[in-house]
């Protein structure tokens, strides 16, 4: 990672502003949105724009076309162009030929994108920002931190101080004044200007329309007051009709501030008669710049259904804690780190697309439907695809690749134990052998693993038998997992099988964008899982669970393997997670609680595979109220604990916080347990408590659930 | 229809009125005009955009307010606290007021005033956008405004704050006997 970009997050993280400020917005942003979506069916509302979108998608130089005559039949100027120098050369040209000396501005993404105010100033235009957000960055000389709010970052007291400057007067920070300030010093400027530049958040191309949504009621102004209208759209945001609007108009709002509708919408269809009577010159702009290109592209073609809502910043647990800046100077966020890489170049998405931690929060949200962590995922594909690994991870997954190998050196981990803190090359290897305790403490590697364990258990003879996949995490890490699990199934007249060949399921190398070396973990698990006869393959590991059930198809898949495929597809099919497995057991009277337990008050976190991927969200909830825990809620129980995998050995920084954030709630809970199904969730928050005063016990669902099964 | 439009609308700070008559809608903006200080001087003026609503008035009844315009122009609506205008639809499930906002006049009057006071006619009340898009025909009406609220922001600290470039006061007045469009 470059050590510039490192410092911009340890700069961001460590701005208290700044995290203070989207803290709190991202934890209101989560109720409000809720509440603007009550009463509507959202799976449905993104079905919809999904399928608008796309097929806008698909058809980009038809309605591009189609658009560009319906326009002109009304009176605009339609110029289209892939390339964002010449948008900026016939802006400049309209400019020019109209002796235009000032601009005013309504908030559009793409003049960001080409940087065009810059471009216009240099060539002597007044060009003047008039939302207030993009006006208070404009006079402190920075690039938007969002791209709905793109001043967030800023205080009152900063806004103040900006504003003291411009109307020379010292000036309060009392913010309804600081409001009427900015309406005071633009007015003029939009009385005065020559030319209005706005954005686009919609074309329609049956009807050559363009819709603009505003809350201030500058883009009014600016597309009413000059005499030239200049409105700059990327062409994703064409759709066909009119009607297409509609779920748009709905959706849009409610996921950017979660409002029903913004204050004001129009719908410009045309050129218009000025204050002095003439008629708008109007030109509308369509601009590609490598959108078709990405429409071409197989996966990455459902970006362009993205609204710009900016709801995947909102819930990300990365967003809030850096903020926009450290993703760059355009598209931040989720979407932004996609959107940078294609607009932009790819190889300016390598730092920043290492800033997701893959909790799945945007993917849930996102009213475009897009698989935003999929995305970036295959940003980190392609980029090592491009530029290849760096050596140390090529060494590391050579190990990882190799089960014995693997296998030995965590064997050995266990009796060297300390001194790997400061060992030379193991404390790199994925996972749980690294040297940063920083706000978390690492656990020791089991003395005897549980592929070791696991002979000297002795299981009742049954009919029904599961392969147990145990993941690296429980096999060497926390084998009491793993036997908690054995004498539950026992319990339920299932005889679980061990087969010794199974190995890391690939999650670390595939979350690096190592697809072969993923594809080859792959290939290994699947010979070794479907080797024996069994009714189940179980797993308490979350991320391993997606990984059979999920990832080992799709990455051998994009690795164009087909060996492996239709033995992917039989394991996936026998997978289970282990609290869907149990509640299914329990639903069929196959094993059940001891009764009148009262275990006292417990809290559960929800990890982020397990609910967004695998959707279990019930099931460990009601095994352990049945099995006597009293379920108390905690803020934000599926918030990302920030583990993250290797992510929290990459970017302690951000994972750090995060977890800080996870124990508070879970202290506020006020419950003496904390229960969770994911081994690595364990590792990260029991490291956490260790490191702040252990008061709370944090468990895995197995172990809590595996002394409470009646016999 | 109404109730759930002055719930969304009240919710989002506009103020909402319903009047059974075009006289009692007059006398209603009259008295509130009177009511806030309109007066001959910047800031305290008023413009009134063209409309069937004010095409049925009795100009010697407006004639006779100091400080209304019935001409809007960039100078008279820059410095009028007050704009009136007549919208054509109310969509109920967001309080949105939706207007054919091609005359520039609509939306001098609308936007660059403080307070800005629409006439709707009842019958002009959707139950949402939906509806509404099949009434429209962009190819008549080149600019459609819709305004829900007055304006707002919540750039600085994410604080709500009204009346940044718009109104910082909306008052709808439904009008019963108003014929509205199809």
């Amino acid at each position: 990672m470059e050590r510039e970009f490192k410092e911009s997050i340890h700069k961001a993280v460590n701005d208290a502003n700044l995290t203070g400020a989207l803290g709190t917005f991202s934890e209101a942003y989560k109720v409000n949105r809720t509440k603007a979506y009550e009463g509507i069916d959202f799976e449905e509302l993104r079905n919809r724009i999904a399928s608008i979108k796309g097929h806008a998608a698909s058809n980009l130089k038809e309605l591009s076309a189609q658009f560009a005559s319906a326009a002109e039949a009304r009176g605009a100027t339609v110029f289209r162009t892939s390339d964002p120098a010449k948008v900026r050369e016939y802006i400049l040209k309209v400019a020019k030929d109209n002796g235009v000396k000032s601009v005013v501005k309504s908030k559009s993404m793409a003049t960001e994108e080409i940087h065009l105010n810059p471009f216009l100033e240099a060539a002597g235009i007044e060009v003047g920002e008039t939302d207030l957000g993009e006006w208070i960055i404009q006079l402190a000389g920075q690039t938007p931190s969002h791209m709905v709010m793109p001043a967030i970052h800023m205080t009152r007291d900063e806004v103040a101080d900006l504003f003291s400057k411009e109307v020379d007067e010292r000036l309060s920070s009392d913010i309804p004044r600081l409001v009427k300030v900015a309406r005071d010093q633009l007015r003029p400027k939009f009385l005065n200007a020559d030319m209005g530049i706005s954005g686009g958040n919609i074309a329609v191309a049956e009807t050559g329309s363009i819709v603009l949504m505003t809350n201030e009621g500058n883009a009014r102004l600016v597309t009413s007051l000059p005499r030239i209208h200049v409105a700059l759209v990327g062409i994703e945001k064409l759709v066909e009709k009119l009607a297409d609007i509609a779920p748009i108009l709905k959706a849009l709002p409610r996921s950017a501030t979660a409002q029903l509708l913004t204050s004001y919408v129009s719908i410009i269809s045309g050129p218009t008669p000025n204050p002095d009577g003439s008629i708008k010159d109007l030109h509308i702009i369509l601009m590609d710049n490598r959108r078709t290109e990405m429409a071409e592209d197989p996966i990455f073609k459902q970006a362009l259904q993205c609204i710009r809502c900016a709801s995947c910043l909102n819930v990300c647990p990365v967003f809030r804690l850096v903020g926009g800046h450290v993703f760059g100077k355009v598209y931040t966020g989720g979407i932004g780190t996609i959107l940078t890489a294609w607009f932009d170049e790819l190889k300016k998405s390598e730092d920043i697309q290492g800033l997701c931690i893959q909790c799945g929060n945007c993917k849930e949200v996102c009213p475009g439907k897009i698989d935003i962590p999929e995305l970036i995922m295959e940003i980190r594909r392609r980029l090592v695809k491009d530029q290849g690994l760096p050596l140390l991870q090529k060494t590391i997954y050579a190990v990882v690749n190799n089960r014995k190998l693997f296998h030995g050196m965590l064997r050995a981990a266990s009796v060297v134990a300390k001194p790997l803190a400061t060992g030379g090359f193991l404390r790199h290897l994925p996972l749980f052998l690294a040297d940063l305790t920083d706000g978390r403490s690492l656990p020791a590697i089991a003395e005897e693993p549980f592929r070791d364990r696991f002979k000297k258990i002795t299981q009742p003879e049954c009919a029904q038998k599961a392969v147990f996949y145990a993941g690296c995490l429980i096999d060497f890490a926390y084998p009491e997992m793993g036997e908690a699990l054995v004498r539950i199934l026992n319990k339920a007249g299932i005889q679980v099988l061990f087969p010794e060949e199974q190995t890391c399921c690939g999650a670390p190398a595939r979350y690096n964008g190592a697809y072969e070396v993923a594809a080859r973990n792959a290939a290994d698990n699947i010979k070794a899982l479907l080797e024996v006869e069994a009714d189940y393959v179980v797993s308490a590991c979350p991320t391993c669970t997606v990984a059979l059930v999920h990832d080992f198809s799709s990455t051998l898949k994009s690795t164009g393997q087909q060996e492996w495929l239709t033995q992917a597809t039989i394991l996936a099919k026998k997978t289970m997670d282990f609290s869907s497995l149990l509640k299914q057991l329990v639903d069929q009277g196959r094993v059940s609680f001891k009764e009148g337990q009262e275990l006292g008050a417990i809290t559960y976190h929800d990890s982020c595979h397990l609910k967004r991927t695998l959707h279990a969200t019930e099931q460990p909830r009601e095994l352990l109220t049945k099995a006597g825990y009293e379920l108390k809620e905690m803020f934000e129980c599926d918030m990302c604990c920030g583990m993250g995998g290797s992510y929290s050995l990459k970017l302690p920084e951000i994972s750090g916080p995060i977890l800080q954030r996870k124990i508070s709630n879970i202290r506020s809970a006020d419950a003496e347990t904390v229960a969770m199904d994911c081994p690595g969730c364990v590792m990260q928050i029991r490291g956490g408590f260790d490191q702040d005063g252990g008061d709370v016990r944090v468990k895995h669902t197995v172990e809590l659930l595996a002394e409470r099964m009646k016999e | 229809m109404y109730q759930h439009f002055k719930t969304r609308a009240e919710g989002v700070g506009a103020k909402v009125h319903r009047c059974a008559t075009s006289q009692e809608a007059l006398d209603f903006v009259l008295s509130f005009l009177a009511g806030e200080g309109v007066a001959e001087q910047p800031q305290c003026s008023a413009v009134w955009a063209d409309s069937p609503f004010l095409a049925a008035v009795d100009r010697q009844v407006l004639n006779k307010v100091s400080g209304l315009k019935l001409e809007v122009t960039r100078a008279t609506a820059a410095e009028a606290k007050f704009g009136i205008t007549q919208l054509d639809w109310a969509l109920a499930d967001t309080g949105t007021l939706v207007q054919d906002a091609t005359a520039i006049e609509e939306r001098l009057a609308s936007s660059l005033c403080s307070i800005h006071i629409a006439l709707v006619p009842t019958a002009g009340l959707l139950p949402d956008l939906p509806s509404l898009l099949t009434r429209l025909t962009p190819a008549e009406s080149s600019y459609i405004a819709m305004i829900t609220g007055p304006s707002r922001t919540a750039d600085i600290e994410r604080v709500l704050t009204i009346g940044v470039h718009g109104p910082e006061r909306l008052v709808i007045v439904f009008v019963d006997d108003l014929g509205g469009k199809s």
